[in-house]
């Protein structure tokens, strides 16, 4: 019998029971108690690399089907610059700055159509049902006006980011409740300020709410535009064109890279809103 | 309500907006058309004067934006004028897209209940998986599209089981996250209730858990099958433009045959709208049917 293949399943039964034995018991020490609500996780995801690599080896899966995941670490190790300039061209120049001006955009359109409810009662609709369409297929258009280059994709985060924001800016300025306005305007607040001081703090959950998804789409938007045409570097180029070279473990290195960028910039959303949004119930605690 | 509050209050507007755009995007058309235009005349030799360019920007063969009227001649003669069967015909394009959508959707729907039920029961698979379903939905999923479908590819699969996988990824997500959130939603009031029923677990599940997350149910329904759609859209760019709208897409942007891309773009767009609405109906049909008041 295949020694890899053994260890795969001795592992995982293993790491089962420490699981299920470690979410049974209650650590009177508060601190102990949070590592083991991650240690858990971290274990499961440690023992699904473990699996995939004993898998790998075990039945001898060839490199070009599913690489191990040693022979994908290997490989971005040893490549570190090509995906740094990747990183750069995809992430900083054409998320960011979609990102940026999609949301900035929404955002404002949103504020400006607040004293209109006509404009409201017309954009919402519209922006809900756009919010649902498949938004990724104006990619190959916006390379068409924008060229090659980073710009075009900028043109498709934006156009991706926008409705999002809109929506939920404009459900968001409608959150707080008519006390709380009614009180604004016993202090004879003006527009602006009740906007400043009681609706957007009030809509601040909604707005992050929607800067959230827009840092999961930003990065899928980039990545599928640099499908229908880009220079000769980017994430969306390099996974297509090393796919069709069959090499296949720079494509999960590539992918590793783009989950560890996708994942950092929504949590660095999630770290600003808890620090914007710290009256909020759900930052509050209150732990279910 | 009465009707001319919902003329007022939901058509007026949306019609007058839909109306704008129509108006801005006639003189982009012209804005955008204009240069290609002139660099003819220039060409030519000739002197042409605006009121000249304006009708012929409408008109153009390959123009950088289309005008709404070749989108929608082109929408007619790709659906109406040609045989489903044949490759030109957009149903059929649009077919085979819809087909892989619906399949992802479908597996990626069953596996999302399951496993959401499997959270709900068992608190070591929640610890354990819950934080990595949420931390997989900020990676951006769609990068693996193309790899999937060509390793595929070279184990002998192909046509719409790769796609539907993609669309079952993709779709999988929003339902675990929205049934968990669901079966959890009653209160412990209830659940105490079924206890004092003395109920057991497949009957509280039955008749508390599972009509509490109808709502939830359906609103992650109509995210994940906008999303399956993009996930079918997408896994048909890298297998070089077969069928699909994916691949009209693409091999528009090939050819330059920017009214094609268009085309599909709508084509995507009413099939996004048809597929939501119909998750709609039957989520307000269920929800009439369990008694909640419209």
């Amino acid at each position: 019998m295949n020694g890899y293949l053994v260890f795969a399943v001795v592992f995982w039964i293993a790491s089962w029971f420490v699981n299920e034995w470690l979410v049974r018991q209650k650590f009177a020490n508060a601190a102990v108690d949070r590592a083991a609500r991650l240690v858990v996780p971290l274990l499961f995801g440690v023992t699904l690399l473990v699996i995939w690599e004993c898998v790998v080896r075990g039945f001898q899966i060839p490199q070009i089907l599913l690489p191990a995941p040693s022979a994908i670490w290997a490989k971005l190790i040893s490549s570190i610059p090509t995906l740094a300039a990747d990183f750069r061209q995809t992430f900083l120049k054409a998320v960011i700055t979609g990102f940026v001006l999609g949301s900035g955009l929404g955002f404002v359109v949103a504020v400006l159509i607040d004293r209109s409810p006509f404009l409201q009662k017309g954009l919402l609709p519209i922006g809900n049902f756009v919010s649902a369409l498949p938004i990724v297929g104006v990619a190959p258009i916006m390379v068409m006006w924008f060229g090659f280059d980073w710009q075009s994709k900028v043109a498709v985060v934006v156009i991706m980011t926008f409705f999002p924001m809109l929506v939920n800016t404009v459900q968001g300025l409608a959150a707080a409740s008519h006390m709380e306005r009614d009180l604004m305007r016993t202090y004879a607040a003006s527009w602006w300020q009740t906007l400043v001081k009681l609706r957007l703090p009030a809509a601040a959950p909604f707005i992050f709410n929607a800067l959230k998804i827009n840092s999961t789409l930003a990065l899928i938007g980039a990545i599928v535009a640099e499908f229908f045409g880009t220079p000769i570097v980017g994430m969306g180029f390099r996974i297509s064109t090393e796919v069709g070279r069959a090499n296949i473990d720079m494509v999960w290195a590539e992918i590793a890279v783009a989950a560890l960028a996708g994942s950092a910039f929504y949590g660095a959303v999630a770290l600003v809103e808890r620090a914007v949004t710290f009256w909020h119930p759900s930052v509050r605690g209150g732990r279910a | 309500m009465e009707k001319p509050g919902i003329w007022k209050d939901k058509i007026l507007p949306v019609l007058t907006v839909i109306l704008a755009i129509l108006v801005i995007w006639h003189v982009f058309v012209v804005i955008l058309n204009a240069p290609f235009e002139r660099d003819q005349a220039a060409r030519a030799g000739t002197v042409i004067t605006f009121s000249e360019i304006v009708p012929k920007t409408f008109v153009q063969e390959r123009p950088v934006l289309p005008a709404p009227h070749q989108i929608v001649a082109e929408l007619w003669d790709t659906t109406f004028n040609k045989a489903i069967t044949s490759k030109r015909s957009l149903v059929y394009h649009a077919w085979v897209t819809l087909s892989a959508t619906l399949l992802g959707f479908v597996i990626g729907t069953a596996l999302g209940i399951l496993l959401a039920i499997g959270i709900v029961h068992n608190r070591a698979i929640d610890r354990s998986l819950m934080p990595w379903v949420i931390a997989s939905q900020t990676i951006p999923i769609i990068a693996i599209a193309p790899m999937v479908i060509v390793v595929l590819n070279s184990i002998g699969i192909s046509g719409l089981l790769p796609k539907a996988l993609i669309s079952t990824y993709l779709s999988f997500f929003p339902v675990v996250v929205g049934m968990v959130k669901g079966l959890r939603s009653p209160d412990t009031l209830y659940l105490d209730l079924m206890h004092t029923y003395n109920a057991s677990q497949s009957q509280t599940f039955w008749k508390l858990r599972w009509p509490a997350s109808m709502p939830f149910l359906f609103t992650s329904l109509k995210v994940a099958i906008a999303i399956s759609l993009v996930g079918a859209i997408v896994g048909e760019l890298p297998t070089g433009a077969v069928a699909g709208l994916g691949a009209r897409l693409l091999s528009g942007s090939y050819y330059g045959q920017t009214t094609q891309i268009w085309a599909a773009l709508f084509m995507a767009a009413a099939l996004a709208a048809v597929l939501v609405s119909i998750v709609g109906v039957a989520h307000s049909m269920v929800l009439k049917r369990m008694g909640v008041k419209p």
